[in-house]
């Protein structure tokens, strides 16, 4: 119960912040939380997948499509992105399915799944440069403007309007995950990455499992890049497609553990922080300086911290209790934990 | 329709650049079949070697060939550091950990060249005289770089099948547990195989360099189609490989005069996918 009380201070907290004085610092923490939230859901997206042994290295490839459908049908048709959400989610879906039914039927699995996914990642990437005349090529696209703050255009000049729509999609994004981890389909999805043909011979149908759950994945990252898109109103293929971006939502998602409910979260907050802490530290005068010792910590932490540091902090935890209560490895992060409740 | 001409010569360019990506794909195909990691970086260590070959020849004033030497000297070393630093370490983690602990490297690497020579792009100018064939003016640059790759994929080959290490490496490569029953010492083998597969890297960044300009985020350019490539050619089927490096470079250079670069490199991507589909063991795997 401890820890339930806990997490409910901490909404609270999260919650009342944009009311906080914060002497001109405010827009800045804002907008450093609405990215923490946006990305966190996306690597919550990301290890959906990612814990079941489906070790996607193309995210990049829904972001990306997701942002630009929903972008290219309000700036050249008016549709709000509402409606464009919709459509971008039927589209992700639709290639999410193209991706794994073949990846699933031909068994294709492990460094060859983080490969055709890779692929996938760029083909969209170059697609979206290719088509320059109308997508803006590399140099990107600006959401056109709507004139004011209008709900159905989900553009607002107010940053606080981000940060509660950011909270609450993160919060969903957990919901989501815990959904999961409380379904039949994660007991299958174990199975499955343990061993695929035994899961088959017990009647687990691989396939459908397989396309289910990254199709649920993909969407969810289209979503969480139409709010990205929504939020900076600008896409470049660079920053929302390709193997850069898709590469750092694995990283952050490593970095915090992919088997728990907040180590995406805790992940992507960390990388955002030291990112946002040596880009102000460095400013213009090194450049390259902050990204350098961002990857030089992420190589470090990959080989000191291999189950990730939420994960890690988790089990250093763990050990310290009585013997006889190893607690199961992909459980809730919270076990209800009847001598830990207050007398 | 296009000039037959055209489609010619963009025929004979996707030779001479196949040649450039076999030679990529070589030395990380040895690494992949033999320590079975990808080093997600390891077009970023042919970056670096270009850099020593700018440094050496444009910067310094010596001639190509010094700066050759250097750039495979320091290829080796590289290779050697990248195994002892980080894949040693990790060579027991989850598959995900390897790849994001040479994706760590790769962001490393390109902001550091960022950091320490800028985004410019730099290139070595050499003064090599222009051939005409039939009208279809053919870049001599290109040609030697093709001839040397050709040479040097051999010189691999005979090193592997003829030397004792080479032997070994090949063994390791088929089944490590009972190469280290047989008393051979794999971590040996490893750091062998890594300055072999170094040296090859420092080797292409000195063929590259006289016809790529080098910038940070060369790695990223060719890093992708390099990974492809092996995969396509069945990873660690240095023939498979070979073969793979002339088809993408073909699908690139002819679909790159039809339609536009970037097609170009999405038509072969598809064609990647494809191929993993329908021949996963590689192209030239039998079927079984």
């Amino acid at each position: 119960m401890a820890a339930r009380a806990l997490g409910l201070v901490l909404l609270l907290a999260l919650a009342g912040l944009p009311f906080v004085p914060m002497a001109g610092m405010r827009q800045y923490t804002i907008h450093v939380l609405v990215q923490i939230f946006i990305w966190s859901f996306i690597g919550g997206a990301w290890a959906l997948m990612g814990r079941f042994g489906l070790t996607s290295l193309g995210h990049g490839a829904f972001l990306g499509l997701g942002a630009y459908t929903s972008t290219l049908l309000w700036n050249s048709f008016g549709l709000t992105p509402w409606v464009g959400a919709v459509v971008a989610v039927l589209l992700t879906a639709g290639l999410a399915v193209i991706v794994a039914y073949p990846c699933s039927r031909f068994q294709v699995v492990g460094h060859y799944f983080g490969l055709v996914t890779l692929a996938v990642g760029e083909v969209v990437r170059l697609l979206i440069i290719a088509e320059r005349d109308w997508t803006g090529g590399s140099l990107g696209l600006t959401v056109k403007p709507a004139g004011g703050d209008s709900v159905l255009a989900l553009q607002f000049a107010d940053r606080r309007v981000f940060y509660y729509g950011a909270l609450v999609l993160w919060l969903a994004g957990l919901g989501v995950w815990r959904w999961v981890d409380r379904s039949m389909a994660r007991s299958a999805m174990e199975a499955i990455g343990e061993d695929e043909t035994a899961a088959a011979s017990v009647g687990i149908h691989v396939t459908r499992f397989k396309v289910g759950i990254t199709v649920l994945s993909a969407v969810l990252t289209a979503i969480g890049g139409i709010a990205y898109a929504q939020y900076i109103s600008y896409v470049n293929p660079d920053t929302l497609a390709g193997i850069g971006v898709s590469l750092r939502i694995v990283f952050a998602v490593v970095l915090g553990g992919m088997y728990s409910l907040l180590g995406p979260t805790v992940g992507t907050a960390l990388t955002i922080a030291l990112a946002e802490y040596l880009r102000v530290l460095f400013g213009l005068k090194f450049i390259g300086m902050a990204e350098t010792i961002y990857g030089l910590l992420l190589i470090l932490f990959i080989i000191f911290l291999p189950a990730g540091i939420y994960g890690s902090a988790r089990e250093l935890f763990r050990r310290r209790r009585p013997a006889g209560r190893g607690g199961p490895r992909y459980g809730p992060p919270h076990p209800p934990d009847v001598r830990s409740a207050p007398a | 329709m296009i000039d037959p001409v055209f489609l010619a010569e963009a025929a004979i360019n996707g030779l001479l650049l196949g040649g450039v990506l076999a030679l990529l794909a070589l030395g990380l195909n040895l690494i992949f079949g033999v320590i079975d990691i990808v080093w997600i970086a390891y077009v970023d260590l042919v970056m670096l070697c270009m850099y020593a070959v700018y440094f050496v020849v444009q910067v310094y004033g010596w001639p190509i060939w010094v700066g050759g030497l250097v750039s495979v000297a320091l290829g080796a070393l590289l290779g050697i550091a990248v195994h002892l630093l980080i894949i040693s370490p990790i060579l027991t983690s989850a598959p995900v950990n390897q790849l994001l602990a040479t994706g760590g490297l790769l962001f490393f690497l390109q902001s550091f060249a960022t950091f320490l020579w800028t985004t410019d792009h730099r290139s070595v100018r050499l003064a090599l005289p222009r051939l005409e064939i039939l009208d279809m003016p053919i870049s001599v640059a290109r040609l030697i770089a093709f001839a040397l790759a050709i040479v040097a994929m051999l010189g691999l080959y005979l090193f592997l099948t003829r030397t004792y290490i080479g032997t070994a490496i090949r063994a390791v490569s088929q089944d490590r547990e009972a190469m280290a029953l047989m008393g051979a010492n794999p971590q040996r083998v490893y750091v062998v195989t890594s300055a072999v597969g170094g040296a090859m890297a420092g080797l292409a960044a000195a063929l590259l360099i006289i016809q790529y300009a080098v910038h940070p985020f060369f790695g990223a350019a060719f890093g992708p189609i390099t990974f492809m490539i092996c995969v396509l050619g069945g990873l660690g089927n240095m023939v498979g490989a070979f073969v793979a490096s002339f088809i993408m470079s073909e699908v690139i250079a002819v679909s790159g005069v039809i339609w536009s670069t970037e097609m170009g490199y999405v038509i072969a991507f598809v064609v990647f996918i494809v191929m993993i589909f329908v021949r996963p063991g590689g192209i030239l795997a039998r079927r079984g």
